[in-house]
Parts: C-alpha cells; structure tokens; sequence
C-alpha cells in the first residue's frame, strides 16, 4: 500500500526529536492562544513566522500547523469555564458546554471537547493523507487557465461561506488583490506602486500587512470596548464522562468529523463554518432538542470534532492545489514562501519528508494535546486571569520584534502601524480583513495565470469557458453566487451570521 | 430634499473602494497596458482598479435605499489608537540609534497608557517584565541580530 509506505516517511520525518519539539512547542503555544481570548491563530501565526525563519522548513511548518489546531482545543476549555469563545470556532461550544460547567459537569464537558476533537483528529488525518495524491494528480492536468478559474471560485467561494455582506467582501477582495500587485511586475521589471520607495520595490511584506489588518487593528478594536472581563474558576472536578455520556457523545462526534472533513476542504471553509454547521446539524437531529442550549453533550462533541476535522482538511487544498482556503492558510503560504518552497502539487514529490511529516504530526500533535490538555486545565484557566492590559502590550513587543526582524529593517514596522490603522477603519465599516489578505496572496499568482492562459489563447478571453475544466470552475462559482442570492438561501445565510 | 444615509458604515466602505479603485487604475495607466494577448504592467491592476471601483458605487448606492439596514458609525476614539500605534512608531523610531531594550520599554509605557485601566506601576513592572523575557529569548535565545544597547555606549 502507497498509503502505508508515505505515512510511514512522514512518522519517520515527525517522530525526530527536534520535529516532534517543535509539534510540542506549536500544540503548547496554540493552546495557550486558543484559551486566551482576543488573541486568534492568525494573529499568533503572523506573529511568529519571521521567527520560523531560522528553523528547517519542516520544523516550521509543523509547528505552525500545531498552533492552528491547538488552538482550536485550548478555544474549546474557555468556552466552557468563562462562557467566552476563546477562537471564533468554539462559539457554539460556549453554548453548551457552559451550561454543562454550571450544572457541575464541567469536567465531563472538557473531556467530551477533548476526545471528539482527537476522533476528529485521527480521522482527518487519514482523509488528509488519502485525498492527497489523487488531488495533486488532478492539480497537474490544471493550465493556467484552470488555476485562474480555480482562483477565482477559491475566492468566491471564502466570502460566500465566510463572510456577511457580500458585496463588501468582494470588494475587500478585489482590495487585497490589488495590494498584492505592488511591487516589481515580474515579466516587464517595472516597479508599481512603489512611489520610488525602494523597500516596496519588493512589494508590501505580508507579515506586515497580515499583523497590521489583524493583530493591530484588533488590539485597538478590544481596548476601545473597555470590557471588564469576568474571571472566575469553576472546580473542575470527576474529569470522565460516564457511559450514558459515552452513548450520546460518540455518534454527534461522528457526524461532525464527516462534517467538519468535508467543509474543511471547501473554499473559505476550515473550523469555524464547520462547528456552526455541526452545530445546527445536531440540534435537528436531537431527539432532545429541547435540552440544546441548556447543557447537551452533543452541543459539545459535534462542534468540537467539526472544528478540529476542519482544520486539518482545510491543509487539502493548500498542499495539493497550492490555493489557501481560509486566512490561516493564507499565512502558511507566507511561511513556505520564506522557506522558498513554492506551495502546489509539486510539493509532494519535490519536499515527500515535509508533506507527509506535516501530515503525520498532525496526528501525534492531537495526541499531544489530550494528553496535554486535560491534566493541565487548571493552569490554562490562571492564565485567564491575565488581564488585557498586561496582555496587549506583549503581545505588541512580539509583533513588533518579529516584522523588524524579517528585513532587519524598521521600514515594515511603520508599514505595520500604517496597516493597523487601515484594519481599524475596516473593522469601523464592518470591512471583513479575512477576504483582503486572500487576496492579497492570490493577486500576483492570478495575474500570472491570466497572463499565461491569455497568451496561449492569443487574447482571446473565451478560453477560459471553453476549457472544460476552467469551464466547470467557473460555473461552479457561478452557481455558488446564485444560490447565495436565492431568498430563502439569503435569509437562513444572514441569520447565521447574526448569531455569530 | 435631504439626502438620507441609511447605512453610514456601508455608505463609508463604498467610498474607500471608489477612492482606492480609482486610485489604482489611474496609476495603472502611468504603465503599459498591452493588450490581452500581451498583457502589460498595468493590464491586470487598471481592470481590478476599475471593478474595485464599480463595487464602491454598488456598496455606496445601495446604502442610500431606503430599505437599507440602518446602521451607524460609532464616532470613532483616537485616543487607544494614538497610543497603540504611536508606541509602535516609537519603536520603530528609537530600534536603531538606541538598541533593543530602550526602544522596547518605550513601546510598553506608551502603549499601556491607550487601556482606561492603565497604572504607571503596572505598566512599568510588565515594561522590565517584556523587556527581560524579550532578550531572554530573541538575543539569547534564537540571536536574532539586534543591538541591545545605544550604540554610543556600546563602543
């Protein structure tokens, strides 16, 4: 079996000992973020990729990859203590599993959170691994004409499933893609938009740019509010579910794995879409309906595998197609490109021991986090009691020592403060930043295509619909946008939303 | 008749895409267009600068219907901003002439003033706090290639 003989390469590449530190290391730091409110993985992400730099890149990316989903236990262990979503996908986890902490099975809640989420994990691994080769080969009968589409539907396809107002998200991303542009034009050498500055000859450093729109902007967004946050600590006690608890929770964690594993894959799609939907899945399916929103256990177990199941196959589309489907992803492109690996289906053939090493520390990193997490709940909750005022002014020093650190160079330290008052006036006009840096990624690798697919065809624009492939991706994005304009679909959409 | 913004926050995102759009299609046309079969510098940015632009005055217009959903802008506070990005500045500003452990300390205190809950005491203790662990990890830890000191002293 192929299968068998990659993972084994990948256990081998994972289960060394630096590779398995920095799993530790990036599951330990996801964690800590993920329970901490107000700090998200992409803040955290951008905020270490200039450290990743000195490390081999397969050390790095493991790392980075463990912060995604660790983050996504540490989320679940505040929503249940605090009654606050520490991660934007432990939401409805909050719902829930707080009214279970209040009812005194606090401890019951976080063990159900914790073995859905490593059920998820293991599964989503294996999908990871399987659906990899078939997806590259297909990634290799792909034209420039087919990447452009199969952007274009990437595009599409995070704001319709990610985002409020539609038309706003489309112009963010037409914003980052232009942004993206800046810098020298790589087939004529000019310099565009670059205002004789010689630092954005190079184009606008991502970094910058990602922690400006999100870590600034956000710091300044929570210190505005003047939120007195409440701490308080529940005894966590009678750590194990029961057998009854056993009963109900495996099935709803069954589901949303499936769930999770398959939205994971979409464009735009990864943790926080999947729990909502495992979410509304459970409620319909719940005999005891009645019982969600005052302490079901499948409330808790069907989210928290959905998320988790989301995050691992959202890796899909990056490490076989190339195209980052959700912000996070976005930021793993930054880090391989710093590592000078281009991300594609060329990946695996080209770097097999960083392919399937990310994928096998994707498993160990899960079981690093049951073991890691349950027994040291107790410290995660002091951490809560942290307060912002302490906490932002860090939080500042690490970014700022990681944008300076890049270059050297104190240019894209301003260009961050420039980019974190852009990112307060988005959050001001309900601007959505998550479409922006998407595109902002995709902006040159489209104009590429475009141009390529263009100069094949000779001008003539009708290639990309007579291609079947193009053809099939673009009506796919058209058929997406409709659905999302059908008035009933419209509704539900924005209800949902509203409750996030 | 007095124009009505029904939804301020759309109405103001409108106007930044129409401002950028416009903005970068006419810087585009500075480059070479070429035509689609040899696309130029500034094919790709000029037809993206011009969308931009078209969803602007989509996003902008359909806040003035009447239907729209009503929704303000909160008058915005400077004052956390100012601090924040100021201490950011700062640093950025003293890193090089004064080294890492000066510039760092002036970004905590400065930035630490934007929380309505700010004390000199805790600011200056979390300060020395960062500032230790910072040198701690990135000079001696990882040696990221930053001066510690100003560097008249260092000499």
């Amino acid at each position: 079996m192929e299968l068998i003989s990659h993972l084994a390469l990948g256990f081998e590449t994972a289960l060394n000992l630096q590779n398995l530190l920095y799993a530790f290391v990036g599951c330990l730091l996801g964690t800590l973020i993920g329970v901490l409110p107000g700090l998200g993985p992409s803040t955290t992400i951008a905020m270490l990729l200039p450290i990743t730099y000195t490390l081999p890149p397969v050390s790095a990316l493991i790392m980075l990859a463990g912060i995604y989903y660790g983050a996504q236990y540490g989320g679940s262990t505040t929503a249940i203590l605090v009654n606050l979503p520490g991660e934007s996908s432990s939401v409805v986890t909050a719902i829930d599993g707080y009214q279970m902490a209040r009812k005194g099975r606090a401890g019951a809640a976080l063990a159900t959170a914790g073995i859905s989420s490593f059920i998820a994990g293991c599964v989503a691994t294996l999908v990871l691994a399987a659906f990899a080769v078939p997806m590259s080969e297909l990634a290799f009968k792909f034209g420039p004409a087919e990447y452009f589409s199969l952007m274009v539907l990437g595009l599409v396809g995070a704001v319709v499933l990610a985002s409020g107002s539609l038309v706003k998200a489309i112009g963010m991303i037409l914003l980052g893609l232009v942004l993206g542009l800046v810098g020298t034009d790589v087939n004529s050498g000019v310099a565009r938009y670059s205002f004789d500055i010689p630092e954005l000859t190079d184009g606008i450093n991502f970094v910058a740019l990602a922690m400006g729109i999100f870590g600034f902007a956000e710091i300044i967004v929570n210190v505005e509010q003047r939120e007195h946050r409440e701490t308080f600590t529940n005894h966590v006690t009678k750590l194990f579910p029961t057998a009854e608890d056993f009963r109900r929770m495996l099935p709803a964690a069954a589901r949303g794995t499936a769930l999770g594993t398959v939205l994971g894959m979409l464009p735009g799609g990864g943790a926080t879409l999947s729990s909502f939907a495992s979410y509304t899945l459970e409620k319909k399916l719940s005999k005891r309906s009645a019982e969600f929103g005052q302490g079901a256990i499948e409330g808790v177990a069907g989210p928290e595998a959905a998320n988790n199941a989301g995050a691992q196959t959202s890796f899909i589309p990056l490490l076989t197609l190339g195209i980052p489907s959700n912000v996070v992803m976005a930021l793993m492109v930054g880090a391989m490109t710093i590592h000078n690996i281009q991300p594609g289906p060329q990946v695996m053939t080209s770097n097999p021991e960083l392919f399937w090493g990310l994928i096998a520390s994707m498993w160990l990193g899960n079981l690093m986090l049951i073991v890691l997490n349950l027994p040291l709940v107790g410290v995660w909750v002091k951490l809560l009691k942290v307060p912002y005022r302490l906490l932002y002014p860090a939080i500042l020093v690490f970014c700022c020592i990681g944008v300076y650190s890049i270059n050297n160079n104190t240019f894209d330290v301003f260009i961050t403060a420039a980019f974190g008052v852009a990112g307060y006036v988005f959050a001001r006009c309900g601007m959505e930043p998550a479409p922006l840096l998407l595109g902002f990624v995709l902006g040159p690798m489209m104009e590429e295509n475009l141009r390529r697919a263009l100069l094949l065809s000779r001008g003539d624009f009708s290639t990309l619909v007579t291609r079947p492939l193009s053809a099939g991706l673009l009506v796919a994005t058209l058929l997406l946008l409709a659905v999302v304009a059908l008035p009933a679909i419209k509704k539900t959409r924005e209800e949902a939303f509203q409750e996030a | 008749m007095r124009l009505r913004i029904r939804n301020q926050k759309d109405f103001a995102a409108g106007l930044i895409y129409m401002v950028a759009g416009t903005g970068f299609s006419i810087g585009a046309l500075g480059y070479r267009l070429g035509d689609p079969a040899r696309m130029g510098p500034g094919f790709f940015p000029f037809w993206i600068g011009v969308l931009l632009a078209a969803v602007g005055l989509i996003t902008t217009g359909s806040s003035l219907r009447l239907n729209a959903e009503a929704e303000k802008l909160k008058r915005p506070e400077l004052g956390p901003m100012a601090w924040i990005l100021g201490g950011v500045v700062l640093f950025g500003l003293l890193l090089q002439p004064l080294g890492l452990v000066l510039s760092l300390a002036a970004l905590v205190l400065v930035s630490s003033r934007a929380s309505h809950e700010f004390t000199w005491r805790a600011a200056i203790v979390n300060a020395v706090l960062l500032v230790v662990f910072s040198t701690a990890v990135f000079i001696y830890g990882i040696s990221l290639q930053i001066a510690l000191w100003p560097s008249f002293l260092a000499s």
